[in-house]
C-alpha cells in the first residue's frame, strides 16, 4: 500500500542563499524507521528534479535519531536565491509541503497513528 | 543555581511586537532578543539609505520601543536588537530623540564594525580573497555591483555592551542567535572554550530567533497546524537558561501557540545546513547529541548540546545588483480557464519577441493550479477549472525592459481570450539581488568592532 509522507511526518522548509533546506519529522519511532528506509537523498533529488539545476549530488541528507528527523539540504534549488528568483515562492517555504506529498510503499499492517503529532505526549 | 529568562522579540523586519508585550508583562523575563534582519533585509535598508543618509536602520525600532519601553523599564527588562541594520548609530539617534521627547531615561550601547563594503579593497590587500563560499568564484565578477557587505559578528561584543550597564543594545549584522547568546555570556561569564555551554546557548538562541515559529506558528503539517490554540494571541518563545547551560523553552501564561517536542524540533532544524556543524562566530554546534524533553504543558527542556571551538573565520554576506524583475498577474474564469491562460502565455511571448524586449529569463505560473507543487500537482481537473490565475515574470539587466513587460497585458482585455478579470494596474519593476556569501579572517573584523554608549 502507498501512503503520503504527510500521514506519518511533519516538515518545515527555509532558505539560505541558493539553498533550500527541509526538516522532516516522524510522529513516532516506527515512522522514523520508514523515513530512513524510504526517503533517501537520491529519492528527494528525483522528487525535486524540476527545481534543481544539477540533479546529481545536489541533495544532502542528515538523519538525526535523537529528533526522529531527517534533514535535507537542496543545493541550487532557489533559482539563484530569494532576492533574484522570479518564483512566487522565492523563499522555498512551500517546498516542505511538496516533500510531504511524496508517496512511499509500506506494508499493509502499518498502523498510522490517528492521534499522532502535537497531541502525542 | 542562577538562571535567567530571555524572551524572543521580532523574527523579521515587519513582524508583530504585540506578543512581546505579553512576554514582558507576564513572562518574567530579564531580556528581549529581537531579530529584525533576514539574510536580505540589508538590501532593503540600503535602498532607504541611498535616498536618505540618516536612514538604513529598520523603521519598526521606534514604534516598537515606544510601545514596549514603559512596561519593560518598570520591570528592568533589557533589549538586544539588531535593528541598527546598516546604520546602528543612526538608529540610536532616532531612538534617543524619541525617548528624550517622552522624558524617558535609558542607557543605549551600539555595536559597530560589521559593515565592510567600504573595506573590500583593504581586506583583499590583507590577503582575503573573498571568493564565493560555495562556488569559489572571484568577487571581481560582482565587485562593481555590490550594494552591501556585512560580517556576522558574534555574542562577544553584545556581552561587552551589556557590561557597560546598557538597558538597550543596538547592533547591525550579528549572528541571529548571538542576540540571545550575548546576554547569556554577560550573565554567566561562560569561557570561550566552554563549548558545551556555548553550544547550549547557541541552540537556545536559534530557537528564539524566529519569534512565533518557535512556539507553534507556521507549524508545517497536514491538519495538526489547526490544533495549535489561539494563534491570534500567540506567545513568542521564552528561554529559561541555567548557569550550567540547561535550558527550558516555554512561553508566557495565557498566550496562544504551543511549545512541545514537535513545535520545538521543527524550529531547531530550520534553516540549518549540516546539523552536526551549525556554524556561528562563537561555537560550532552539533545538534546530534541534543535532547528535547517535554516537562509539562508548554515546557520543553533542552540538554546535551555539544560543540566544537569557534571558527577562525567570520561569514560575510554581500548583496549585488542582479537586474530587474517585471511581472503581471491576470485571472481567467471558466469555461476553458486553463486553455485561455496558456493561450495568453503564447500571445505574451510572441509580443516579447516582436517588441524585442531584452529579457534573460521568463517564469510562467498558473496560480491555484501548480505553482507550488509543480509536477506533483493533481491536474485531473485542469480542463474544467472554475478559474485560474496566470502570473508571468521576466528578468532583465535593463530596467526599462522590466518596466515595459506588464504593458504587454492590458490590450488582452478587449482583444484576447474572454472572461478575464483581476488585472489591477501596471506593477512597478523590482530590483533583483544576488547573494555573495564569503569568509574572512575574524581578527581583521573584530579589531574594528566598537561599542559606543550614551544616555537619554
Amino acid at each position: 500500500m502507498k501512503i503520503r509522507l504527510a500521514q506519518i511526518a511533519h516538515a518545515r522548509s527555509g532558505d539560505k542563499a541558493d539553498r533550500a533546506d527541509i526538516g522532516l519529522f516522524a510522529f513516532d519511532a516506527a515512522g522514523y524507521a520508514l523515513l530512513k528506509r524510504e526517503v533517501s537523498a537520491q529519492r528527494v533529488a528525483a522528487h525535486f528534479a524540476w527545481l534543481l539545476k544539477e540533479s546529481r549530488d545536489a541533495v544532502e541528507c542528515y538523519p538525526l535519531d535523537n529528533l526522529l528527523a531527517l534533514k535535507f539540504v537542496l543545493n541550487g534549488a532557489l533559482a539563484g536565491g530569494a532576492a533574484r528568483s522570479l518564483r512566487s515562492d522565492n523563499l522555498g517555504k512551500t517546498i516542505a509541503a511538496v516533500l510531504l506529498r511524496m508517496e512511499i510503499e509500506v506494508s499493509g499492517d502499518l498502523v498510522i497513528p490517528a492521534q499522532a503529532g502535537i497531541q502525542r505526549r | 543555581m542562577k538562571s535567567i529568562r530571555i524572551g524572543a522579540g521580532l523574527g523579521f523586519y515587519g513582524d508583530s511586537w504585540r506578543p512581546i508585550l505579553a512576554t514582558i508583562e507576564r513572562g518574567d523575563v530579564q531580556y528581549i532578543a529581537s531579530d529584525h534582519l533576514s539574510e536580505l533585509t540589508l538590501a532593503i535598508l540600503q535602498k532607504d539609505r541611498a535616498k536618505d543618509g540618516a536612514a538604513g536602520y529598520t523603521r519598526d525600532l521606534v514604534p516598537m520601543m515606544t510601545a514596549l519601553w514603559p512596561p519593560a523599564s518598570a520591570r528592568g527588562v533589557k533589549f538586544v536588537l539588531n535593528a541598527g541594520g546598516l546604520n546602528p548609530l543612526g538608529a540610536r539617534d532616532v531612538l534617543s530623540q524619541a525617548f528624550a521627547a517622552k522624558g524617558w531615561r535609558a542607557r543605549i550601547a551600539v555595536v559597530t564594525g560589521d559593515a565592510v563594503l567600504e573595506r573590500i579593497d583593504s581586506l583583499q590587500s590583507e590577503g582575503q580573497t573573498l571568493a564565493h563560499m560555495d562556488t569559489g568564484a572571484s568577487i571581481d565578477t560582482v565587485r562593481d555591483r555590490l550594494v552591501f557587505a556585512n560580517a556576522y559578528l558574534g555574542a562577544g561584543p553584545i556581552a561587552q555592551a551589556l557590561a557597560t550597564g546598557a538597558d538597550i543594545v543596538l547592533t547591525g549584522r550579528v549572528a541571529d542567535a548571538a542576540l540571545t547568546l550575548g546576554p547569556l555570556l554577560h550573565e554567566f561569564g561562560w569561557a570561550p572554550d566552554d563549548t558545551e555551554r556555548l553550544a547550549q546557548g547557541l541552540a537556545v538562541g536559534h530557537l528564539l530567533e524566529c519569534s512565533g515559529q518557535g512556539s507553534g506558528g507556521n507549524f508545517g503539517s497536514r491538519h495538526f497546524w489547526s490544533e495549535i490554540p489561539d494563534l491570534g494571541h500567540i506567545g513568542y518563545p521564552i528561554a529559561e537558561v541555567r548557569a550550567d547551560g540547561l535550558a527550558t523553552i516555554t512561553k508566557a501564561p495565557g498566550t496562544g501557540g504551543r511549545v512541545s517536542f514537535d513545535t520545538v524540533r521543527q524550529q531547531l532544524l530550520y534553516e540549518v545546513h549540516n546539523p552536526h556543524r551549525y556554524f556561528s562566530p562563537d561555537v560550532v554546534l552539533d545538534m546530534g547529541t541534543l535532547r528535547l524533553d517535554e516537562r509539562g504543558a508548554d515546557r520543553v527542556e533542552l540538554s546535551g548540546a555539544t560543540g566544537l571551538a569557534a571558527p577562525t573565520t567570520l561569514k560575510i554576506v554581500a548583496g549585488y545588483d542582479d537586474g530587474w524583475m517585471g511581472h503581471a498577474t491576470i485571472g481567467f474564469c471558466w469555461p476553458d480557464a486553463y486553455r485561455k491562460a496558456e493561450a495568453t502565455v503564447a500571445l505574451v511571448q510572441q509580443a516579447l519577441r516582436e517588441e524585442r524586449l531584452p529579457v534573460e529569463d521568463t517564469a510562467v505560473e498558473y496560480l491555484g493550479l501548480n505553482t507550488f507543487l509543480g509536477p506533483h500537482a493533481d491536474l485531473s481537473q485542469r480542463d474544467d477549472l472554475n478559474e485560474v490565475w496566470l502570473r508571468m515574470a521576466v528578468r532583465s539587466r535593463d530596467k526599462r525592459a522590466a518596466e515595459a513587460f506588464p504593458r504587454l497585458f492590458p490590450w488582452l482585455a478587449l482583444s484576447g481570450p474572454p472572461y478575464m478579470g483581476g488585472f489591477h494596474g501596471i506593477a512597478p519593476a523590482s530590483q533583483l539581488l544576488g547573494v555573495w556569501p564569503t569568509l574572512v579572517a575574524r581578527e581583521l573584523i573584530e579589531s574594528e568592532v566598537r561599542i559606543s554608549v550614551s544616555e537619554t
